[in-house]
This record gives C-alpha cells, structure tokens and sequence, in this order.
C-alpha cells in the first residue's frame, strides 16, 4: 500500500535533523577515503581555496613558523573585537574619551577586548613584519610569486595605517598629537618647497595635510575621517588584498619549495616514497595538467598528503596559538589610555607606538626625508626586489643558496656597526644644525642621519654585488641591512630617547619635573 | 609593412576600442571629479585673532605664555612681540627651556628669539602680527607672520 501523505510528511518531520545536515554538509559524514576528504575541501567555500593536497614540505612547521597564517589570525581577532567595540566608540571630540573610558570601566568585558583588539593589532604588525623576512630569507618572491610579494608589500602598509588610524580614535595625549604630527609628516613636501621657493605655486603637502584632517587644525574633521579609514575603508581594502593573497598562493603553486628529486625515487623524512612518472603514451586530464609537470593520476603527486585533515589542523593550531597568545597578553597587560587630548602641551616626551619609532627616530633628522623619501625608497626597494633578483634558486629554503648565510651575518655586522656609530656619534657632536646655524634647510634634508643609512646601506649591497658576483646575495644583504636599521632604531628610540628627544642611557635617568 | 602601411583595422575592433576607451575616461573622470569631495572648499577653524589684554599688564621686560593659544607675548624696550610656540618641525608645542624653546617631540631646539639652534625644524618659530583692539587691548594675529625682530609700540 502506497504511502499516504501524512505518513510522508510525519517521516519527513523524523528525518528532519539528518536532512538539514545533509543539505547543508553534502558529504554528511567524516570522510573516509581520500575521494571523500578532497570533497570536504572543495564542496565548502571557505576551504575551496586550499588545494587538495599539499605538499609535505610545506607543512614543516619550520619553513614558514605558520606566520602569514598567524597574521591572519590577528586580523580576525581585531576585525571581532573591533566590532563589538564599535558599539560602544563614539567618533566624536567631546565624547570619545569618554566613551573608551566606559569601554574600560564600565562596559561588561569591554577593557579585555580592548585589550585583545590592541594586542592583537600590535601582534599583526610584527608578525606581519617577521612574515615579511620569512619569505625574503626563503627566497618565495621569486618567479611565479612576484606579484604576490607586492600584494604582499600593499598589505603590510595597510596593516601599518590601520594600526596609525586605530591608535588616534580614543582621542587622548597620544592620540591628538599623533594626528598633529602625522599630518605634519603629510605636509612636510613643504619642507622641500619652502626651501626652494614654490610652495605658493606647487604645495603638494599641503593639499595632503587637507585630505587628513579637513580642516587647518586637528579637531572633529580629522577625528572623523580617521573612523571612517579605521572601520571602514582600510579593513575593506585589506579584506580585497587578502583575497588577492591566498588566491594567488594557491595559483603560483602552493607555497615555495624546492623541486623534488627527479625521477625514480624521491627522499622525504627519512622514507623513500616512489615519484609519479607520466607515461608517454597516456593523455592525462586539463585538471591535471594545471601546474606543475607530473600529474596526479590513480594516486598523490609525491610527497602530497591530503589538506583534510593534516593542514586545516596545522591552521587550526597556528590560530589558536595567536588566539591563546593575544588571550593571555590581553589578561595581564591593559592598553594605555592617556589623559585627555590637550592642544596646549604634547606629553614629553611625546613617543609613538613601538613600530613608529624607528620612524619617529628618523623624523627627528628631518621631516621630509624622515617621514615621506625614505619610507618610500624603501618601498619601492623591497617591491623591485622579485624584479631584479630573478635567477631561480634557493626557493623554499632558508638560506638556500650558496654563500646566503655567511653574506647575512657579514651585513648583520656590517650594519649593527653602522648604526651604533652613526647614533653614536649623532648623539655627541649634534648634526650640521649645531655646527653651521645658518646652513640652508636643503643640506639637512640632504644629509642626515637618515639618508646616510640609505646610502651607506645600499653602497655596501652594490659591494657584495660585485665582490660576491651574485644580484640575490646583494639582495639578501640590503635586505639584512633594513632589518637591522628598523630594529636598532626602533630599539633605540624605545629605550634611549627622553625628554626632548634627547639621549638617556635609561628611563629611570629621565629628569622629573 | 611599414609605418605607412598600417595593418588594417576592423570597423567592429575599431568601434570596441573606442567604446573601451571612453568607458575608461568616464570612470577616471568620475573618479577624480569624487576625489574632489574629500577635499574640504572650507576651511572651518577657531578664530585666530587672539585678545590678550590691556598693554598695562604686561610690564616692560616681561613675557606671558598663553598655552592654549600657542604663543609667548614678549615686552621688551623696544615694545611687544609674540612668537608662536608650534614648533616648525611637526607641529608640537615647544617648552621654554633656559636659553630658549625646546621641542619635546624631536628634539628642536630655538633660542629666545625663536632661530633654530638644533634639531630637524626648518624654519624659525614665527612672529606674529601685533596690533590693538578699539578698546585698547593687544591683539595677536596668529595668522599673519610678521618679520623677526618687528616690535609693537604702545
């Protein structure tokens, strides 16, 4: 006898909960064979980016420490937090401070995720950072992944204006006189027009200090429009240029690594696993043939694991790892909120956030080359480098070419020294300043501290490029020579600056006042 | 075929190219022209001409900071002059110091007739205009710089 339809309908009311999993998970179970766990990953729109297999090379924890992961991570955790904070901020001059003030005090849990969203941001710019020389050392920018390295290049000069427009919204001391001084950095093309007489014709400064702040003085129209960049406008364009990222991770071939032993047998981990030879006279499928040379037919391409479940449990790990870090920063360190926004008085010493020391080290020298020419040098040096070093080698391996680490540690000298005598003997004899008063403002911004380290930098890179014959090892060199530069700055503008920006060996010498 | 044998051009490429190419100037247009929004046609800000007060109060010899205008006022016995205590560098306020100003944020330094003696600022802190209000008080005007060592005689 034929079902009625009110048995139907009360049968379907029983299957009802394995009918909604089904529909929503296709596969509705574990998967259980390779087929099953390669339609996990490609029936679910958040893990279709990842390829079905990966390589397990790539997998070692030691290649990439997971950092661009953790970077993500960060931005996930902000972009949670930064939200629930939103209900919150009021984007106004008059009630801003309050408004962080009550997040702090009053607000239910409101200070620990101010904390989090804080750590988290701080951890994204090192990580992001260490992410950066992860990639150089392993030689991964080069040929398919140069576009990738600039994608990449846009993202850390995001992260670092969203951390700038975050740390200006809760309207205090730092807040305020970071706007005052960063749209000063914007206008000191001044600097140079003013210096040689066409500021009155051609005053590119001062239309970018407009755009910041909407008006001559810093008040609701900066706050405002620095809300709309931290919310809106910069997560929005780090969101695209992310996608942009691991979709172009995924289409340059996974992650650098080196080349796998051709043919016959290839050695990974101590176990010898037989290598995929194409036959002559088989014809293998378009999918197969999409990148790389041998193709997965009947079985994994060598030394392939499948990505369900091994790499979504090393992301899974690599987030909760940033997770439990940002928790536990979060629980024993609390954000500083400093007095009230005050235009009378800047806090003296008046320091940026760690990572704009080294900078505001730099500004010290001069505004213009400081604050714009040499950020953009060095932008527009680390985005040349997949173009000019592009002899294959060394992709996937820290230090993977000859000679790399004894060139890196030479320059970590190299550059150490440098650094230490030039602050070293700006901090006692002074600069042109103290020596000529009158000389004209284009020397200083000319010849500083600052632009001698460009110089010096990239005349010892141009050094190693002859005396080692090699434009990858010139690379590794500049490259060695920044990092040491940012970080020896950084530490120094950290640790050694006080009152006045002057030179203190510690802290607790600074005067009281 | 030689530059002045052109390949041919089909109508239909022709025509699409064209249609491509003023898609493009629209949308760049369009974009500049919403550019334009952001940058403000008005400037809106705090008066600037500051009132400071019969010329009495202020002996000759003296000098009175005014923080939340940002100036010192200056009488000597030649007359008044203000300076402005926003430092040139990157707009930080400047501290007197003992033998002048001195910048907490990078480390400028002035003397007390405001040159730059030290430091990144380029350019001296500036004078500013001097003047009186009808009912006799001194008026700063700080938006008009004046030349360095110009005074105001009451």
């Amino acid at each position: 006898m034929a079902e009625t339809a009110t048995q139907e309908f009360r049968r379907n009311l029983g299957e009802l909960p394995e009918a909604v999993k089904d529909s929503c998970f296709r596969l509705g179970k574990e998967p259980e064979s390779e087929r099953e766990e390669s339609q996990a990953t490609f029936h679910n729109l958040f893990l279709h980016i990842h390829s079905v297999r990966v390589h397990v090379r790539t997998l070692k924890p030691t290649l990439t420490f997971g950092l661009g992961l953790a970077a993500t991570s960060g931005f996930l955790i902000t972009l949670v937090t930064g939200v629930l904070l939103m209900v919150y901020y009021k984007p106004s001059t008059d009630l801003a401070y309050q408004s962080i003030k009550d997040i702090h005090f009053t607000v239910s849990t409101g200070r620990f995720i101010r904390n989090i969203h804080r750590w988290s941001a701080q951890l994204m710019v090192l990580v992001v950072l260490l992410h950066m020389a992860r990639v150089f050392f392993t030689a991964s920018y080069k040929k398919p992944r140069e576009f990738n390295w600039l994608v990449g290049l846009g993202l850390l000069v995001i992260t670092l204006a969203l951390s700038f427009t975050g740390y200006l919204l809760p309207w205090d001391q730092l807040a305020y006189w970071a706007i005052t001084i960063g749209s000063n950095i914007a206008n000191s093309p001044r600097e140079l027009t003013d210096a040689v007489g066409i500021t009155k014709f051609f005053d590119p400064g001062g239309f970018q200090k407009r755009l910041l702040l909407g008006a001559n003085y810093v008040g609701q129209d900066a706050l405002i429009r620095f809300y709309v960049l931290h919310v809106f406008v910069l997560p929005l364009a780090l969101v695209t240029l992310l996608g942009v990222h691991f979709w172009r991770v995924r289409k340059d071939g996974g992650l650098a690594k080196p080349e796998d032993a051709p043919g016959g047998l290839a050695e990974w981990g101590g176990e010898r696993r037989p290598v995929f030879q194409p036959l002559a006279t088989k014809t293998y499928g378009l999918m197969a043939l999409v990148k790389g040379q041998r193709p997965p037919v009947n079985r994994g391409p060598e030394n392939t694991v499948m990505s369900w479940p091994h790499l979504f449990w090393a992301e899974l790990s690599v987030f909760m790892v940033t997770v439990a870090v940002t928790l536990i920063l979060a629980f024993y360190s609390d954000a500083p909120l400093k007095e009230l926004a005050n235009a009378a008085i800047p806090e003296n010493p008046a320091k940026a956030p760690w990572y704009f020391l080294g900078l505001q080290e730099l500004v010290s020298y001069s505004a213009f080359m400081g604050g714009m020419l040499i950020p953009m040098i060095v932008l527009i040096g680390l985005a040349l480098i997949p173009f000019l070093d592009r002899r294959p080698g060394g992709e996937g391996t820290w230090f993977g070419t000859s000679q790399e680490r004894s060139v890196f540690w030479q320059s970590l000298f190299f550059s150490c020294a440098v650094t230490v005598g030039m602050l070293a003997f700006t901090v006692n004899y002074g600069w042109l300043r103290n020596w000529f008063p009158n000389i004209h403002q284009l020397w200083i911004i000319a010849i500083n501290p600052g632009s001698l380290f460009v110089l010096i930098f990239a005349a010892w890179s141009l050094f190693i490029l002859k005396r080692k014959d090699s434009v990858r090892l010139a690379a590794v060199s500049l490259f060695t020579c920044f990092l040491v530069g940012f970080t020896l700055l950084t530490y120094f503008a950290t640790v050694h600056r006080g009152p006045n920006w002057h030179f203190y060996w510690w802290p607790s010498q600074w005067p009281v006042h | 075929m030689s530059r002045l044998d052109p390949p041919r051009v089909s109508r239909r490429s022709f025509l699409s190219l064209t249609s491509l190419g003023s898609f493009f100037v629209a949308m760049g247009t369009a974009a500049v022209g919403m550019l334009r929004l952001p940058n403000p046609a008005v400037l809106p800000g705090p008066v600037r001409r500051i009132k400071l007060g019969p010329p009495e109060q202020f002996p000759t010899g003296s000098e009175t900071p005014f923080a939340d205008q940002n100036l010192v006022l200056f009488r000597d016995d030649d007359g008044f002059y203000a300076i402005s205590s926003t430092c040139t560098h990157l707009g930080c306020t400047v501290a007197r110091s003992k033998d002048g100003f001195a910048c907490p944020c990078h480390g400028s330094r002035f003397n007390s007739k405001g040159g730059v003696v030290g430091g990144p600022a380029p350019r001296p802190l500036p004078w500013l205009e001097v003047s009186r209000a009808a009912n006799g008080d001194l008026i700063v005007n700080a938006d008009n710089e004046v030349a360095e060592g110009t005074r105001y005689r009451v």
